[in-house]
């Protein structure tokens, strides 16, 4: 029933060939790339709000936390009745998967800055805008990089569940069709493929988050 | 309750009033969203009927299952990998990205494995969640400070010793929200193999309310389903807050 | 407390470079001690400490002063067998240290290790509860040891809610429960204000003398070297090794009134004689 490793990338090797295949993989990359850049962009901006202004960030976290913990599958109902079976639909269930972790992220940066550094700015008589670009973007720095690191992984589950269980397309579509007619060695070397690529984006991502981390200012 | 528990309480009724007056004004469809009261309504009487009461104890029994199976083997994972820090290392882009890929894609190797029964879904949710418990721990026992470790040894305690008297409780803010995100992502592996394959659940009685366009006892159905799963985390985080409190100055 | 004015004080005496005594009755001895750490990543490995000998005879309390960076914490470390040395020996009570801490022997660090989860009883309790003590008598003992230190109003506090110098008198009781016959001290009051410092200092010398215990405490203070000590230790910049030995010949019955006395500031002068040159080689060299 189950395959050779041997055996399994040398499938994998056709299957990279393979003119469907291909099309999965832009399929999923459009749509996850849309994910990313409305999970990112969002989250940063909620993030630096929440953070920014205590009261709100108070009322919030809670929310978030709470929004971070549902399990998300069970909406693809909902996300379905409203997106349709299309682009949209898995580019939104990407999205709110993503969102919350960057936004969690951002807020306890922002927030964790030791007010210090704002009496020292103060000090040397600098703007808001130089405020934020040279003391809170650097100080904040290794929290965002590291929300901006879960945000991607979990977008790109959000954008494979959502193809999966809400669309006709990309790279979890073929997974569910491979379940369904129960294609193991297909279905082996689909994952394998997502564990690379997800693996070597996440090693990238995890360097850079180290790298940050360890320039990274004030005590943690 | 603080000024930001008021606001909070407030924020979340208008949030409920607005979606409540949306569905019934009809700027939302019916059809695609029953009004928040038709949806507790819907949950009262599926709960009241007994109707369902076999898949949701089925569904939280298999979570059970999987979240303890995952705690105790994540804790062990977590040993292992802070007692070698090489293959921590080795293991770090893995652990890292391990959440980007949906491990329960592999859920029809495991019904080949153990047939078509709640088990399977044990496992899928297993291997979903343990990683959780895992990074949870080994980030636990790494955060506890050296000085409590050179302490220790000063005592002359025993390695057994350390690890119960002094790793533990340093690291036990870290094991609890190991904990709660292991709860959370059984979830997800359970409830996502009742949605892929499975006779039974509430993951399964979800789609099946889908596909046959009773509206509104899917959203009782998942409506009961989420207000379980944000009580479980509730309680959890509550206990972890008390927690911090105590070891934080 | 008593004697702080009549204090027989001879001039300090100069002793050479080594500060090993005569053998026979030494409590702790050191010989020919030396540590080295590995160099990392291609670098030379870099010499920490040594070669040094020392001698400590019971009941004696002694204090090591050095530049930052001289090796001061590591001496600690391998004399309560926290870490092994690279070459030499080190014996307590004549037996060899050897990569575990003996039995009898406490340490009290710099850096607060206060268990955050366990009351200030627990706290104090911890060590003897991990050998097994019957209950009756872990009370007793921590009931004494919480009375020495002035903390007997706050068992049941958690060290979250105690100041700094509190939470460090928790570590010293949670050391004296255990009986220790040396006890090692790695600048103990580092973190603590001025005034606190010299309080503490005095807590210390009555712990001393009712406990009859061997103390080493090692300090970057002159001062503290030069009031709490009967002899000083005083370290070179790295490796370290000692310079300067001096007797302070104070008292047993003493405290930190003797800052008055014009011996006290002829020794913390002695000291700074030395030390100044070696500090500013440690901080040309700093990183």
């Amino acid at each position: 029933m189950l395959t050779g490793p041997v055996e399994t990338l040398t499938y994998l090797g056709g299957l990279l060939a393979d003119h469907e295949f291909q099309l999965g993989v832009w399929e999923t990359a459009r749509a996850f790339g849309l994910a990313l850049a409305i999970a990112w962009g969002s989250g940063l901006v909620i993030g630096l709000l929440l953070g920014a202004h205590r009261l709100t960030g108070e009322v919030a976290e809670p929310i978030l936390t709470a929004l971070y913990s549902v399990p998300k599958i069970t909406l693809y109902p909902v996300i379905l009745l409203f997106f349709g079976l299309g682009l949209s639909a898995r580019v939104a269930f990407g999205a709110i998967h993503g969102v919350v972790p960057v936004a969690l992220f951002t807020m306890a940066a922002v927030r964790g800055v030791p007010p210090v550094y704002f009496r020292t700015a103060r000090s040397l008589r600098l703007g808001p805008v130089a405020t934020a670009r040279h003391i809170l973007l650097p100080a904040c720095l290794p929290g965002i990089v590291s929300g901006l690191r879960i945000g991607f992984s979990l977008t790109l589950l959000g954008v494979l569940i959502g193809e999966m269980f809400a669309s006709q397309r990309g790279l979890g579509h073929m997974v569910i069709r491979a379940m369904e007619t129960n294609d193991v060695r297909l279905l082996i070397a689909l994952a394998l493929f997502l564990v690379a690529v997800a693996t070597g984006a996440g090693a990238l991502l995890l360097a850079l988050d180290r790298h940050v981390g360890r320039r990274g200012a004030g005590p943690r | 309750m603080s000024r930001a528990g008021l606001i909070r309480t407030g924020v979340i009724v208008a949030a409920l009033a607005a979606l409540e007056a949306a569905c019934r004004t009809g700027l939302i469809d019916r059809f695609s969203l029953s009004p928040p009261s038709e949806m507790a309504i819907s949950a009262a009487r599926i709960l009241a009927s007994g109707e369902y009461t076999r898949d949701i104890l089925a569904t939280f029994a298999t979570v059970a299952a999987a979240a303890a199976l995952s705690i105790v083997a994540g804790f062990g994972l977590g040993v292992v990998l802070y007692r070698f820090p090489r293959l921590k290392r080795a293991a770090d882009p893995f652990l890292a990205s391990y959440y980007a890929v949906p491990s329960f894609i592999f859920y029809p190797l495991f019904i080949v494995l153990f047939g078509l029964n709640r088990w399977p879904l044990v496992a899928v949710a297993f291997v979903f969640a343990v990683v959780a418990m895992a990074i949870a721990s080994v980030d636990g026992f790494l955060s506890v400070r050296p000085i409590l470790l050179r302490t220790a040894a000063s005592l002359r305690l025993t390695r057994a010793q350390t690890l119960r008297h002094v790793i533990l409780p340093a690291a036990a803010p870290y094991l609890f929200t190991g904990v709660k995100l292991t709860v959370v992502y059984a979830f997800i592996g359970v409830v996502a193999g009742e949605f892929i394959l499975s006779g039974s659940g509430l993951g399964y009685r979800i789609a099946f309310a889908y596909q046959s366009f009773e509206t509104a006892t899917m959203y009782g159905l998942m409506l009961i389903l989420l207000t379980a799963v944000v009580s479980v985390n509730m309680l959890l985080w509550a206990r972890e807050r008390r927690l911090h409190a105590r070891l934080t100055r | 407390m008593t004697g702080g004015a009549a204090l027989s004080r001879p001039e300090p005496a100069r002793t050479g470079g080594s500060a090993a005594g005569a053998a026979g009755a030494a409590h702790v001895r050191v010989r020919g001690l030396t540590r080295v750490y590995p160099g990392a990543g291609g670098r030379p490995p870099l010499k920490a400490l040594g070669p040094l000998d020392l001698d400590l005879a019971p009941g004696e309390f002694f204090s090591v002063v050095g530049p930052s960076g001289c090796g001061k914490s590591t001496l600690l470390d391998v004399l309560a067998g926290l870490s092994a040395a690279s070459a030499g020996s080190v014996s307590f009570e004549g037996r060899a240290v050897t990569g575990q801490v003996p039995d009898g022997v406490g340490v009290v660090f710099q850096e607060d290790s206060s268990f955050p989860w366990l009351s200030v009883f627990d706290n104090a309790a911890f060590g003897l509860r991990r050998l097994k003590t019957p209950e009756a008598e872990v009370r007793a003992r921590v009931a004494e040891a919480l009375g020495l230190i002035g903390l007997s109003g706050f068992a049941d506090a958690f060290p979250a809610q105690l100041s700094g110098g509190m939470r460090q008198r928790v570590c010293i009781a949670r050391t004296l429960v255990m009986r220790p016959r040396l006890i090692l001290l790695d600048e103990p009051f580092g973190a603590l204000d001025q005034q606190t410092k010299l309080l503490m200092g005095d807590e210390l010398l009555r712990l001393w003398r009712e406990t009859g215990a061997t103390i080493l405490l090692i300090t970057h203070s002159l001062d503290e070297a030069a009031l709490l000590s009967d002899r000083i230790g005083v370290m070179s910049a790295r490796p370290g090794r000692f310079i300067d030995l001096i007797e302070t010949g104070w008292d047993r019955e003493r405290d930190s009134r003797i800052a008055a006395d014009p011996g006290f500031g002829a020794i913390t002068a002695r000291i700074w004689s030395q030390l100044r040159e070696e500090s500013l080689k440690a901080m040309r060299a700093a990183p």
